[in-house]
């Protein structure tokens, strides 16, 4: 069976010094199972991370390696994890896999989990000795069904092993790692509102604080990371932070590699792990061929549904973070969308406003009524019937469903690609607006 | 009253099953307990008991909601709460077949509308809706993550991508 996650990634030149997360791929695309993981040097990093290390010194490692979340996001990893209070030996503590991609245009964690579930599993296990975590759950999104099959027939190789359960390795340290499947809902994504999806409540997001760190899952210290996060840890334990921070291209403030990707009408779509600081033309058009023919490059998204457009001209902004808000938006999950000359703006910010108006989990008054209020008048402006003032309305509420006016980042995200559209293509905004009848002008 | 509404409106799928009648099999009992071995609060089997409920019945009967709130040790409303809040947990009938329509942005790009046009013309219903020989219930989805293969759909546990509409009758016919 060819996996669907099986495309150019498994192709590219790779080596274990420049491809931490992808050079144990297989050509053809199938699992990576243990033995051929461990025949690929698996597992030498937690065997370092046990033997070698105190769990404050793998803190220190992932914070000195400024490796930062790769789940959109961005937040510091080691940071993250120095918010966790100190263990009492006692109580369980708890380390969540965020493995609930739903992001539009997002398509790498689904590769990491399908052909290298090991590398997810050890970085894990490494991580959970960092947080004294005595449990973990790996929330995983339910359409991802070949990935749960997978994730789960590792497990058990893992366990088998001794790498996960009681005393691992002899270290003395115990952890348990579960598959928890999702039911869909895109907003399962969001960090405390998976904590109450994993909890068997409706997936609506927490005030913070109490941050996770300290009152997560089952009111227990918790840390949520993302699959391609947790996914570097054991190549930094085990080849050093030095390594780790020689990876990226000059100019970038963030270290390592990211799963990078390009999609829409472009002629070899594809997810590459490719080191931070690579321009976005670079990917564009060496490892996505550039436009199919017959398609000019219009506009541009950075990494997910939930960034803002960008025009052909920035295609010589950084990959990294700093990189692309010099631009003016974010990089998010990395997956870049094309969108060519044949689509309308308003109509691919109709279907967009869509999506997330329909994933709201209407906590928020902002967000459950503004996103399909912006919906009822893209749909207008879509055939033509919008009426004069709509296009301010649309960006009054860019305005109203910010960054702050909710509990989580989802009508933020929402409108960010809604004001950022209408920065840059506000005539085909203005023209679904119907003409003022004579008349009325000159009454 | 809304149930009855809806339970009314229902011209096709599995047959309802009375709520006072229902009962979990002893296999679904122990599935449950198992899935909540997982977790130290019973309650986080919720999702779970709903799905293992659902792969028999093809959706969630009413009688289910108290049996497993009674497995879980917990009230029945907050099982119908997650229940009706995730959109893969169905709690009236679907088809024998459900097909998972990714409508992300690429997807849109990738042309999922003339896609999702010709599966409505094939199937006769559109989004959210079943067939009338209760052979597929076609439901949207979030990006499904094969983004570099839009447009794509999952019929059932199958995930297809590159589609385009002359591809979709073919696709439907493996699909008894």
């Amino acid at each position: 069976m060819i996996l669907s996650s099986f495309g150019p990634a498994n192709t590219i030149a790779r080596s274990a010094e420049t491809h931490p997360l992808t050079w144990r791929l297989r050509d053809d695309g199938a699992t990576v199972g243990l033995a051929e993981y461990q025949s690929k040097a698996g597992y030498a990093g937690l065997r370092k991370a046990l033997k070698d290390l105190s769990p404050a010194e793998i803190v220190e490692q992932v914070k000195d390696s400024g490796l930062k979340g790769r789940g959109g996001a961005g937040f510091p990893t080691g940071v993250k994890w120095g918010l966790m209070p100190p263990s009492d030996g006692k109580s369980p503590r708890y380390l969540l896999c965020n493995a609930d991609e739903m992001e539009p245009n997002t398509w790498k964690d689904r590769l990491l989990m399908e052909q290298l579930p090991h590398l997810l599993i050890e970085g894990m296990v490494i991580s959970a000795r960092a947080l004294a975590a005595t449990t973990g759950y790996i929330f995983l999104r339910g359409e991802y069904v070949d990935a749960a099959r997978i994730l789960n027939a590792a497990l058990d190789e893992a366990r088998a092993a001794g790498f996960i359960g009681k005393n691992i390795l002899g270290s003395g340290f115990d952890f348990e790692l579960y598959v928890h499947t999702g039911a869909g809902r895109y907003i399962c994504g969001e960090e405390t509102a998976l904590i109450n999806s994993l909890e068997g409540r409706r997936a609506n997001p927490r005030a913070k604080p109490p941050f996770p760190a300290a009152v997560g899952v089952w009111g227990m210290p918790t840390c949520v990371n993302n699959v391609e996060t947790l996914s570097n840890v054991s190549a930094i334990v085990a080849n050093g932070v030095d390594w780790f921070k020689s990876l990226a291209r000059p100019g970038s403030e963030d270290h390592g590699t990211k799963m990078m990707g390009f999609s829409g009408k472009v002629k070899n779509p594809g997810v590459w792990e490719l080191p931070f600081g690579i321009s976005a033309r670079e990917l564009f058009e060496d490892y996505a061929g550039g436009m199919r023919d017959g398609y000019t490059l219009k506009a541009w998204q950075p990494g997910g549904a939930g960034t803002g457009f960008l025009l052909p001209e920035h295609l010589d902004a950084q990959m990294y973070a700093a990189g692309i808000g010099k631009v003016g938006t974010r990089m998010g999950t990395g997956l870049a969308l094309a969108i060519d000359d044949s689509i309308s703006m308003v109509s691919l910010l109709r279907n967009m406003e869509e999506f997330f108006a329909r994933e709201s989990c209407g906590w928020c008054t902002p967000c459950r009524d503004g996103l399909p209020w912006s919906v009822k008048i893209l749909r207008a402006l879509e055939r033509g019937e919008g009426q004069a003032g709509d296009v301010e309305t649309l960006l009054q509420l860019v305005g109203h469903l910010g960054p702050g006016k909710t509990f989580c980042a989802h009508a933020p995200g929402a409108v960010e690609p809604l004001g950022s559209a209408i920065k840059y293509f506000r005539s085909e905004f203005d023209a679904g607006v119907v003409s003022q009848p004579a008349q009325a002008l000159t009454a | 009253m809304l149930t009855d509404m809806t339970k009314a409106t229902l011209t096709v799928g599995a047959p309802l099953i009375a709520t006072s009648k229902f009962q979990l099999s002893h296999q679904e009992r122990h599935d449950i307990e198992h899935a909540m071995s997982h977790y130290p609060d019973a309650r986080a089997a919720s999702i779970d008991a709903l799905k293992i409920v659902q792969a028999n019945y093809r959706y969630v009967p009413d009688g289910a909601i108290p049996a497993i709130a009674e497995v879980l040790g917990i009230p029945a409303p907050d099982v119908e709460g997650v229940a009706t809040f995730y959109s893969q947990i169905f709690r009236v009938p679907v088809g024998r077949h459900v097909v998972r329509l990714c409508d992300s942005m690429t997807c849109y790009i990738n042309g999922h509308e003339q896609v999702l046009e010709k599966l409505s013309a094939e199937l006769g219903c559109g989004l959210g809706q079943t067939s009338a020989d209760d052979r597929f219930t076609l439901l949207p989805v979030c990006c499904l993550g094969n983004c570099d293969k839009g447009s794509t759909m999952m019929i059932d546990d199958d995930t297809y991508g590159g589609l385009t509409p002359d591809q979709i009758p073919a696709l439907l016919e493996k699909y008894k």
